[in-house]
């Protein structure tokens, strides 16, 4: 297979969160701005592709029975090592993002791509699946958080678009996330069946 | 005994997992189709969340702690919710078929809810004992259970509407979580102790 279109795969035509909806914790959690949204996208990402190449090399090393249990040791060791590399460099963010750092480890996309795909195909292939994969996230985390900060607090990426005062706290706040993400995924359908139909 | 009623009515109410919090989201959306299943996900939920709880506490101060292997965290933890919900599969099928048939299908699932996982390190960031830990284990789950169950009674109720077609399934289902999420909040002004 083509590696631009198993990228192309991984943004668009199969992107976790809007088609497979994968990984919704992370998604509504980290998301209150469009930095910590897009810093929890490339942190997944992180891991992703070094998760599915190493599985992708060790797997005709690991036994059938045993696999999963073997692919989640692999995924929490580069989780762990981000946390520390993170505790490290980047307190702040890293305060920010709190539990959902450690929480990567269960997200379904990680466990889901190493079964789905690191483990049929060559590492090549694997670490594109993994960035195509990890874009689609990343990407997807940016614009919900930049839609929540934007119609929240009239800011994206902290610039100011329109004064604060006529911005609604609740987009900001826990229910302005469920229902950013429905609108935007009924938006993502829209623009796919049109699309699909000329 | 105000700071164990205090913690019950915040992990139920003020703090709800799934509302406040952004935990199990996916057998949140995933298993709320039906209100039976929802009843046995949350049942299932609250046994593995008491028992993981208690299992990762006594591991982190006895172990992890004394040996200064902080970091292996969530290596350590993460092994220990694969292998116990294994075990209680093992256990639940031998002893009580009846209760397996029930949860069996659910209990595989449990492993990568990022709520199990969550409340375990939870727990040890918010440096509560072991009564404290298994209680705000137990309250989550209740309070899982609680969104759970009020939601799959919504969305059992939006497959007889008539909905806009790009709106249909996940969309309008995360809107409803949004207004449920709108409801809890109003128990954010409560206060114990």
């Amino acid at each position: 297979m083509n590696k631009l279109k198993i990228i192309y795969n991984g943004l668009v035509k199969e992107n976790p969160t809007f088609v497979l909806l994968l990984g919704m914790c992370p998604t509504l959690g980290t998301t209150g701005s469009a930095l910590t949204g897009m810093s929890m996208g490339l942190a997944t990402m992180g891991v992703l592709v070094c998760s599915n190449g190493a599985i992708s090399a060790l797997k005709n090393f690991i036994p059938d029975s045993v696999r999963i249990p073997a692919y989640i040791v692999v995924i929490a060791s580069f989780v762990t090592i981000l946390q520390m590399l993170m505790q490290a460099y980047l307190p702040a963010l890293n305060d920010s993002l709190g539990i959902f750092i450690p929480l990567i480890v269960v997200n379904c996309i990680l466990l889901g791509r190493a079964e789905a795909f690191a483990s049929k195909h060559p590492v090549g292939d694997s670490l594109c699946d993994g960035l195509g994969m990890g874009l689609g996230f990343t990407c997807a985390l940016t614009l919900l958080g930049m839609v929540r900060e934007l119609l929240g607090t009239g800011r994206v990426f902290s610039v100011e678009v329109y004064p604060e005062r006529f911005g609604s706290l609740i987009f900001v706040l826990a229910p302005g996330a469920f229902i950013a993400l429905g609108f935007l995924i009924a938006l993502y359908n829209v623009i796919k069946n049109r699309r699909s139909s000329c | 005994m105000l700071t164990y009623l205090s913690i019950i009515v915040t992990a139920i109410f003020v703090n709800n997992i799934v509302f406040a919090q952004f935990l199990g989201i996916c057998p949140f959306m995933g298993v709320s189709k039906k209100l039976s299943s929802a009843v046995g996900m949350g049942a299932a939920v609250t046994a593995v969340m008491a028992l993981a709880t208690c299992v990762t506490w006594l591991l982190q101060y006895s172990v992890l702690v004394p040996a200064g292997l902080e970091f292996m965290q969530t290596i350590v933890f993460i092994l220990v919710i694969a292998a116990l919900v294994q075990m209680l599969e093992i256990v639940i099928k031998k002893i009580a078929p009846a209760l397996y048939a029930a949860l069996g299908v659910f209990l595989p699932l449990i492993t990568t809810n990022c709520a199990v996982l969550g409340v375990a390190i939870l727990v040890t960031q918010k440096g509560f004992d072991l009564g404290q830990s298994l209680t705000y284990a137990v309250a989550t789950a209740i309070g899982f259970t609680l969104a759970l169950t009020l939601f799959a009674g919504i969305r059992e109720q939006l497959e007889l509407v008539n909905v806009p077609r790009p709106m249909k399934g996940v969309p309008i289902a995360l809107l409803c979580a949004g207004l449920l999420a709108m409801a809890f909040m109003g128990f954010s002004g409560i206060k114990i102790g």
